[in-house]
């Protein structure tokens, strides 16, 4: 094939040290060896993972295995669940590492598959932002929610609540 | 003589894949698909449970949508996805922590699929019991 004819997206990606495929100066780059942002996500994905095998596994045997499952989830056993501080820290925890982890995931996943430079940027940017929101709304809710205040509830959960 | 073991050597190589990946090749690929499956049913659970903010009708309308047999099924293979993850994750930091158990890789991905299937069995059962005593 001839020198300028090769079709985008075909073959290794244009720059091999440019994780983002920007095509822009690879400011990591620069940085001492084994000390660039690749390295501390290596360290993150080991470190969140070992946090997330006690998290994330207690998590789904407490609710999905040994509890009842979702059969018996509804507002009145989140709000029970809640009033303890212990579940609510567990399940913020989980939340913040598991969506970075997951989505860092994602962001390495997408770099080996998706080769165009501006794609690779698009579909990252899409990831990190639904990370962002979805970590401000479960943030938000985990520490705000209050049931009490809601006139919806039983006068049987008010009193368990002690509202 | 020769020729068998060419053709044994390049059966060997061929196992399973187009990239003639092994035992090391496939649990890659289930700590990805896994790992995507977790992640996507993340953004959804967050959204989902965040809804106790808007109230109780708000919140029970939608975890209703969970309580059916299918879903049941579905969050049986989530509770696989994150017990499979979390084993082979485990296998892969003790491979980097101790590059010496690379001798052993092998030995340890049938190791930790031995784990899963056999902690899978009873939450099997456990998870269809559920089932079958809400819905049918």
């Amino acid at each position: 094939m001839a020198v300028g004819t090769e079709r985008p997206g075909i073959g290794r990606p244009v720059h091999r040290k440019d994780s983002l495929g920007t095509g822009l100066p690879n400011r990591a780059g620069r940085q001492p060896p084994g000390r660039r942002a690749e390295f501390w996500w290596w360290i993150y994905m080991r470190i969140s993972g070992l946090l997330l095998l006690v998290l994330a596994v207690g998590h789904v045997l407490v609710m999905h295995v040994f509890g009842g499952g979702v059969e018996r989830v509804n507002f009145g056993f989140v709000a029970l669940r809640w009033q303890s501080p212990f579940w609510r820290t567990w399940d913020w925890l989980l939340l913040s590492l598991a969506l970075l982890h997951g989505i860092n995931g994602l962001r390495v996943i997408t770099l080996d598959y998706v080769r165009r430079p501006g794609v690779r940027v698009a579909v990252n940017w899409v990831f990190y932002t639904t990370g962002v929101v979805l970590f401000a709304l479960g943030t938000e809710i985990v520490f705000t929610f209050n049931a009490c205040r809601w006139p919806g509830i039983t006068d049987a959960l008010r009193l368990k609540l002690h509202c | 003589m020769a020729q068998r073991t060419q053709r044994r050597a390049r059966r060997t190589q061929d196992f399973g894949s187009l990239y003639k990946g092994r035992e090391g090749q496939w649990s890659w690929i289930a700590h990805r698909v896994t790992g995507v499956a977790i992640i996507l049913f993340l953004f959804a659970h967050v959204v989902d449970t965040a809804l106790v903010g808007w109230g109780p009708d708000a919140y029970n309308k939608v975890v209703r949508v969970y309580q059916n047999p299918i879903v049941g099924l579905l969050e049986l293979g989530l509770v696989a996805a994150v017990i499979y993850h979390a084993l082979n994750g485990l296998r892969i930091m003790v491979i980097d922590f101790w590059p010496k158990a690379s001798d052993w890789n092998r030995q340890l991905i049938y190791g930790t699929t031995g784990v899963f299937l056999a902690g899978m069995l009873p939450i099997t059962i456990i998870m269809l019991k559920h089932i079958l005593k809400e819905h049918f």
